[in-house]
């Protein structure tokens, strides 16, 4: 895995896992929070903030090892760092390399911030958005969810 | 043929008019009184409801079909905990259609989801109620043409579920659609910007007699008074408008006031006499209406 001189100081590579590289700069915790990973979860992190980027000036990178992210956590991630790229880790060398995109509709993703809401009760059923230029659009109860997208991810 | 009746958004405009068409032959009396003949609609209204429920249950029977229900609430398997999704499917097993009202939104979309018979959305929440607003074009249709008019929205239009439908249909048609709302209750910003976004002008105004002047419908609405924390400040809200004969006097002679009831203050009873007042007009239509939406689900 190529790494830049700086980065690599700081952040050593990781034999097996997941490498979450390009996320807007200060969102790495976010990134964490949508990865269900705290202070108290067992996974071995490292985490680099407002590092230099010939892309975007500045970016944060984030390195798990042992854990493979599924296609739903990287919905999730595209919400708060849509120019992230993903890699995929086995025995030191990127396996799988990918960027992050927003799908059409995000299912299970998002909780809608409208209490009155039928997808915040206990029925069966997981929340439904579908991404549109004006934000995310519950297609349950028809509400648009603008602002803090991050506060808002289950 | 539509399976499921949820928003008045997901309706075109010839489906739209095609619908009032077969209400108004339905409402000179050319249907078929046997056509819903050993048909069964499931009436589930989970808050409650005059106009709608009975609307339905004499559709329903005009047609020749028959409607159980589930009692109160309180009579129902939901005092259990019983969820909507779960009630759906065993009441999909007893009717061959559903009729819903349900006080969260989006609940006529999640019944669709597990029904597996029609599901017709009676009002879910502050959210769609479709059959109301093609009750509310079919009495405009009657008194004027939906194309080159002017409608106005008066009340409260933040939480007001029939003013946002019948906007968004408004959308279909060219009108121009005007407003008034007490200080906090205006239309949401999102449904504004969706509305033009949809083409339609919209003009904001902020007094009654310059609304009332350029309007050929008033389409009044009910201020909710469980939305206030007390009833001093509903009261401080709720008479700021109020539409009386003095103030028709200034408008359109062709301009007809409906309202989707029940009306509280915001209308005089004085007004019911003028050939203006067109809402108990508006309330019998629910007849013809539902009579063509249960022939659109289960014919």
């Amino acid at each position: 895995m190529k790494e830049e001189p700086g980065v690599l100081l700081q952040i050593s590579p990781i034999r097996n896992g997941t490498v979450i590289d390009h996320i807007t700069a200060g969102e790495a915790l976010n990134v964490l929070k949508i990865l269900g990973i705290t202070g108290t979860t067992d996974e071995c992190l490292s985490i680099a903030t407002n590092v230099a980027s010939e892309k975007s000036g500045k970016k944060d990178i984030v390195k798990i090892e042992e854990r493979e992210l599924c296609a739903e956590e990287v919905d999730r991630i595209a919400l708060i760092a849509p120019h992230a790229t993903i890699n995929i880790i086995r025995d030191y060398l990127v396996c799988e390399k990918m960027g992050v995109e927003i799908p059409q509709v995000l299912l299970g993703v998002v909780r809608c911030p409208n209490p009155g809401c039928i997808s915040n009760t206990n029925e069966p059923i997981k929340s439904r958005f579908e991404v549109t230029k004006r934000g995310l659009h519950c297609l349950y109860c028809d509400w648009y969810l603008k602002d803090d997208i991050p506060g808002h991810i289950i | 043929m539509r399976q499921h009746i949820i928003s008045i958004k997901e309706f075109e405009k010839a489906e739209i008019d095609a619908l009032l068409d077969r209400a108004a032959a339905i409402d000179e009396g050319n249907y078929d009184h046997k056509a819903l003949e050993d048909r069964i609609l499931g009436v589930l209204f989970f808050e409650p409801s005059t106009r709608t429920r009975m609307s339905f249950e004499a559709a329903m029977a005009r047609l020749g079909g028959a409607c159980i229900d589930m009692g109160g609430v309180e009579a129902s398997s939901v005092v259990k905990g019983e969820t909507l999704a779960d009630t759906i499917r065993v009441v999909s097993g007893y009717a061959d259609a559903i009729v819903l009202r349900h006080p969260k939104e989006g609940a006529a979309q999640l019944a669709s989801e597990f029904a597996s018979v029609p599901v017709l959305n009676a009002g879910d929440g502050a959210g769609q109620h479709p059959s109301q607003t093609l009750i509310d074009l079919y009495t405009i249709r009657q008194a004027m043409p939906l194309e080159g008019i002017d409608v106005g929205l008066l009340g409260d239009l933040r939480y007001g579920r029939t003013a946002h439908s019948l906007a968004y249909a408004l959308t279909q048609y060219d009108v121009t659609i005007h407003t008034l709302a007490p200080e906090g209750l205006e239309m949401p910003p999102n449904v504004v910007e969706e509305l033009r976004e949809r083409g339609v002008e919209i003009v904001v105004h902020d007094e009654i007699k310059e609304f009332t002047r350029g309007l050929d419908v008033m389409y009044v609405t009910r201020i909710q008074r469980e939305r206030f924390p007390d009833s001093a400040s509903y009261y401080a809200v709720a008479s700021s408008y109020r539409v009386t004969p003095e103030l028709l006097a200034g408008a359109r002679e062709q301009m007809i006031v409906l309202h989707p009831l029940p009306r509280v203050d915001e209308i005089d009873p004085r007004v019911d006499a003028l050939p203006h007042a067109k809402y108990f007009q508006q309330a019998r239509n629910g007849v013809p209406i539902r009579m063509a939406l249960l022939l659109e689900v289960m014919r």
